[in-house]
């Protein structure tokens, strides 16, 4: 256990907060509890350190057990991709689990509850050409769906799969990204929801030796949309990105919850997660937790939020935690911030003949600049690019 | 020709609990071809009126109307006013984190043009423009205004002013913070800008340094809020001797 040292989260409002000291948080989350049973989890109440920012009411029971199984969480994933072999495996399968095991009641809902999973393999030594579509479709309006999938890039692989995520009803998952040694594994994941749907996901990756593995999380549709990533180190060298783009309209609540956690020496993470609000009761929560165990000398990591918001009426909580328990690290910092959007720039750019909704874009398109630039898809990037347009065009701004 | 008349302007700032009141009736026409300078003491209101010409939400017009040939700009929009052909280099230039200076040219300029500018000429003519302005092309890349010093900022709004051309151009205190180089690369910058005598200038400053490189044709002395005098290039030769302090009552000097 490490010492408490400072304890700075920094919740909503116009909070600038950026340093490079350690943090410990609340409760630690070195002995996080981890289970494949529901009822090793006590219902959640609300009042729950991992719940407390999660409206209960909207999850139609995924947290209590009354949310049964009825459709289909139903997975396409583009064929005859050379280098990639695509299973659909019974729970027995030995590989399930191979990434982490549920921290939560509905990551343990998940695994308990889902009938068949998804095995999209990249081979070892190979390098598919062009990214490869993993497609989650809901089980639509009024319905209940538990899955699984699991996305292994073996030795020395070097892959791009966008993970999408379309459609209605209410969802949970647990997917597995398994990088094996000196693999790359590049993921983009897309939460474009219709509107109403409910999803809570959970996100395991393991990293092996000197593997690296850049993952976008991108969460723009859905009422209610709730990830939980972890990443576990499997030895050294191992090097995990991840970034996160996120925009919240009118009434959505989406929750980015991280944990990367350094058990082993010289291995690095950097976070980066940026998030627009706008609209009435918007609702984004950041939880940025980064744990560096004892052994884990020679750590490199860093973590960055920062939230824009639009209009009044939303809300952005960002909560970073580091945690160290060793001295003998390269680097270490995190920091959040969340502001509003500045109307001195837009007078500057509409003093230059630009209109307004031009304006806006250009400010919003800028701040998420740096996360579009490191988007090597350009598919992707295009697409986001019209989703951000698209939700400004949305509130007529 | 361009006209831009300002006609008995009233103007309050607004706070947080009430307005008050800066300008107090601003009379002054510019004509195209014609350089004005205002020289004023510190908090005489020459922002307030740079900015509310310009339509700054903070500021709010009480009364009065400001005329560009004779269409009234208080009615237009901010974008609207800048179309029209206003221009404003500020005092205090924004930083807008992200936007790149050369995307933010390229669409100002697709504003005021009405559509975008022509790749292979449009690099050529930044590139000569941030020449004449001794401005390294490295600026095109980083983000508008972000990092700069507060002289490379009077650069980039003088480098909006030649690319833009608008009928008019307000330009608050862009000789401050400026060393005596820049501040010749910026004088020539504007006498390039009014070389053609068909745009008009509304010269703000406090000091009288900037008017030995850019020769006003008419000097207004602006205090409390108005224009209290009006005279020819002399006038400002003699607030350099004298200051403020006939219009003040407080003495403060209007050379450097
Ligand atoms: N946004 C504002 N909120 C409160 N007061 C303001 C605001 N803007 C201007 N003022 C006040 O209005 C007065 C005029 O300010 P203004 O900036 O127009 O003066 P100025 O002549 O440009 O001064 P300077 O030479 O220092 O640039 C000052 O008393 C200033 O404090
Ligand atoms: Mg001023």
């Amino acid at each position: 256990m490490a010492a408490p040292l400072d304890t700075t989260p920094a919740q909503h409002g116009l909070t600038d907060h950026s340093h490079g000291g350690p943090v410990i948080p609340q409760s630690s989350r070195g002995e996080r509890f981890t289970s494949y049973e529901v009822d090793a989890f006590e219902v959640p109440g609300g009042r729950e350190e991992d719940w407390r920012f999660t409206p209960l009411k909207r999850l139609r029971g995924l947290h209590d057990g009354s949310a049964t199984a009825t459709g289909s969480f139903a997975v396409a994933v583009d064929s005859g991709v050379a280098g990639v072999t695509v299973e659909t495996v019974g729970r027995d399968d030995e590989r399930l689990g191979a990434a982490g095991v549920p921290a939560d009641r509905i990551a343990a809902q998940a695994w308990s509850s889902f009938t068949e999973a998804t095995v999209v393999t990249v081979a070892a030594d190979t390098r598919p050409e062009g990214p490869v579509h993993v497609t989650v479709t809901g089980p639509g309006q009024g319905t209940t769906a538990y899955g699984h999938v699991q996305v292994r890039a073996e030795r020395f692989a070097d892959a791009v799969v966008v993970l999408d995520y379309r459609g209605a009803g209410t969802v949970a998952d647990n997917v597995e990204f398994v990088v094996g040694e000196s693999a790359r594994l590049s993921v983009v994941t897309v939460h474009d929801w219709d509107a109403d749907a409910v999803h809570v996901g959970a996100q395991h990756s393991a990293v092996g030796r000197d593997a690296t593995l850049r993952h976008l999380s991108v969460t723009l549709g859905g009422d209610l949309v709730r990830v939980s990533s972890t990443v576990n180190y499997r030895e050294r060298g191992g090097d995990a990105e991840l970034l996160g783009l996120y925009f919240a309209d009118a009434g959505q609540h989406l929750e980015h919850r991280l944990l990367v956690d350094h058990s082993v020496p010289n291995c690095r993470s950097n976070v980066l997660y940026k998030g627009a609000l706008q609209g009435e009761g918007a609702h984004t929560v950041w939880i940025g937790d980064v744990l560096i165990q004892a052994a884990a000398e020679g750590t490199e990591t860093f973590e960055l939020n920062r939230n824009l918001i639009l209009t009044d009426g939303a809300r952005a909580d960002s909560v970073p935690n580091l945690e160290i328990e060793t001295g003998e690290i390269e680097g270490a910092g995190h920091a959040s911030a969340t502001g509003r959007f500045d109307d001195e720039q837009l007078f500057y750019l509409q003093a230059r003949g630009i209109p307004e909704d031009v304006a806006r874009r250009l400010v919003v398109r800028g701040f998420f600049g740096e996360i579009l630039q490191k988007i090597t898809v350009p598919e992707v990037r295009e697409r986001l690019e019209a989703a951000i347009d698209a939700e400004l065009a949305a509130v007529g701004a | 020709m361009a006209t831009l008349e300002i006609k008995d302007l009233h103007v309050s700032v607004k706070t947080d609990d009430d307005a008050k009141e800066i300008l107090r009736g601003v009379n002054l026409t510019v004509n195209s071809g014609e350089t004005h300078a205002i020289m004023g003491p510190n908090g005489s209101g020459k922002s307030t009126l740079a900015y509310a010409i310009a339509g700054h939400p903070k500021y709010e017009v009480t009364s009065g109307s400001v005329l560009l040939d004779g269409e009234e700009l208080l009615e237009l929009e901010v974008d609207e006013r800048a179309r029209a052909g206003l221009f404003l280099a500020m005092q205090y230039p924004v930083e807008v984190p992200g936007v790149s200076m050369s995307n933010f040219l390229r669409t100002a300029a697709t504003a005021a043009r009405g559509e975008a500018p022509q790749v292979r000429h449009w690099v050529k003519e930044v590139k000569q423009a941030m020449a004449d302005l001794d401005i390294d092309p490295s600026f095109a890349e980083r983000s508008v205004n972000e990092g700069f010093s507060g002289g490379e900022k009077k650069r980039h709004e003088i480098l909006q002013l030649d690319l833009l051309k608008p009928k008019f151009a307000v330009l608050d205190e862009t000789d401050s913070g400026l060393d005596v180089d820049a501040l010749r690369v910026v004088s020539e910058g504007v006498n390039r800008y009014t070389a053609n005598k068909d745009k008009g200038v509304l010269l703000i400053t406090h000091y009288t340094r900037i008017l030995k490189h850019i020769t006003p044709d008419f000097v207004h002395v602006f205090a409390g809020g108005r224009v209290v005098e009006s005279g020819g290039a002399e006038l400002a030769t003699q607030l350099e001797e004298e200051g403020y302090v006939r219009f003040t009552g407080a003495k403060e000097s209007a050379a450097v």
